[in-house]
């Protein structure tokens, strides 16, 4: 039952029978980012946007579709997150609220 | 749109202002307390995985959410692959008692309402696959276990529905428990579990509304639909209250499905908040719960009710009851009837990708 570690969400390798898997994003309105709402089964990436459109956008939660073959995606590992996260911890003069600035002092 | 967020957001407020409450009456979380199966395994190895598990523990304690690359208990996972793949299948099978009424909804309004519900759960059922999926079972698994009988549904989805009101009576009933033993779920430590309880939870509201229109109709209108409400009423009250499971004391995976806060309320904190909710609803219906034991309480400010049958949930559950059968003859036809659709989609995506490649060469 172990997940297999290439796929980004711990999925299964897709097996020979299986529709493939497909990531959906979706765009919620125009001037939004395509956000992850989840994944789904399609035969090819046409069905992937069909099923996309019923199963995540039946409410009008959306005005555009991405579908992202999951085996094409690249994650980092979580075991990684240290090394990869960590080092911005203590650089907090990367935010304006680290500056002291006098009251006397507009517009900045 | 807006307005149905709003109604989602009253519902919110009402159940999570409840769940802020008991708290204090939950039992706490242990934290290195697992007895730990050690047979067959290496002492270092044994070590480490109590390191592990103390690790992911604390992180649950925390209350961050679990993600599927993290690592996680054998028994974790066994769990939340029972749990959600059984809450699939339930939403699955749940489309068929509501689907026989699609054909003879009594407008067209009722029947594009009814649709979209049914449409709903096929949903539901989808986001709770793929979740399940995350945990590293295959869709064609799941499926598999469903058809085959192996896997195990809500049993309340094996009783009939022989008129217009148990439409009624589901939306409001079924799906009023459901809510009650969802929303919690969204806060549950596995985060794929949690988001899919998210969008499912808001799509629910609507499933319960609608069903408490229909008894509101019925109950307004000539004594003979009041009496159709009423005979609803009796047939899905008792099954409605088993869909939280067997009494706390009889409970067998509880203990560690709380400590891993997967599941946060006991089965009769839940059943007992159901019946406050539901009987003022009963009572502005005008029809009658049917319990004679059933009354308000004052000291402890909730109602009593009469014992559960539970020999009929066990009866259901061990494939006894009235549609067990029915129920996954459909569900094997559908697929067997839908083999050649598959066939003929994956024939075609074969198809394009080769005279793309030959297009490329």
């Amino acid at each position: 039952m172990e997940p297999d570690s290439k796929h980004p969400d711990g999925k299964r390798p897709e097996s020979e029978h299986e529709w493939p898997l497909f990531e959906i994003f979706i765009r919620a309105r125009g001037g939004l980012d395509h956000k992850h709402v989840g994944s789904l089964h399609a035969a090819d990436a046409r069905m992937a946007i069909e099923h996309a459109r019923d199963l995540y956008t039946r409410r009008q939660e959306g005005v555009s579709i991405w579908a992202v073959r999951s085996v094409d995606i690249v994650a980092s590992d979580p075991q990684d997150a240290e090394s990869l996260f960590e080092p911005a911890r203590d650089k907090i003069y990367r935010h304006p609220t680290f500056y002291q600035i006098p009251d006397e002092v507009k517009t900045l | 749109m807006t307005q149905e967020k709003l109604k989602w957001t009253d519902l919110c407020v009402t159940i999570v202002d409840w769940l802020a409450t008991p708290t204090a009456r939950r039992p706490g979380g242990c934290m290195y307390t697992q007895a730990l199966d050690t047979e067959g395994k290496e002492p270092a190895a044994a070590a480490d995985e109590t390191a592990l598990e103390a690790r992911f523990q604390a992180r649950v304690d925390l209350e961050e959410k679990i993600e599927p690359k993290d690592w996680m208990p054998a028994k974790y996972r066994a769990t939340l692959i029972r749990q959600i793949s059984q809450h699939a299948h339930s939403e699955i099978v749940g489309m068929l008692p509501e689907g026989n009424w699609i054909t003879r909804a009594p407008t067209l309004l009722r029947k594009s309402i009814l649709i979209a519900k049914v449409q709903d759960e096929g949903g539901h059922g989808a986001y709770l696959y793929s979740a399940a999926e995350t945990l590293g079972v295959s869709r064609d698994q799941l499926i598999d276990q469903l058809l085959t009988g192996k896997a195990k549904y809500s049993s309340i989805f094996n009783y009939p529905t022989p008129t217009w009101a148990d439409v009624g009576a589901i939306g409001w009933l079924v799906d009023g428990a459901a809510i009650m033993n969802q929303i919690p779920l969204c806060r549950c430590s596995y985060g794929p579990y949690a988001r899919a309880m998210v969008r499912i939870c808001r799509e629910e509201s609507f499933h319960q509304r609608q069903g408490y229109d229909i008894m509101l109709k019925l109950c307004r209108g000539t004594p003979e639909q009041k009496r159709m409400a009423q005979e609803a009423l009796d047939r899905w009250w008792w099954p409605a209250l088993m869909m939280f499971g067997p009494p706390d004391a009889a409970s067998t995976h509880s203990t560690d499905s709380q400590r891993w806060k997967i599941k946060r309320f006991s089965n009769d904190e839940l059943r007992q908040k159901f019946v406050d909710f539901t009987v003022p609803q009963a009572r502005f219906l005008g029809i009658t719960v049917p319990d004679p034991e059933l009354r308000w309480n004052e000291a402890r400010k909730c109602h009593e009710f009469g014992a559960i049958d539970w020999n009929e949930f066990e009866r259901v559950l061990r494939g006894n009851g009235p549609c067990n059968v029915e129920r996954l003859a459909a569900r094997r036809r559908a697929h067997a009837d839908g083999a050649w659709v598959r066939a003929a989609a994956s024939a075609y995506a074969a198809k394009q990708r080769q005279r793309a490649a030959s297009a490329a060469a």
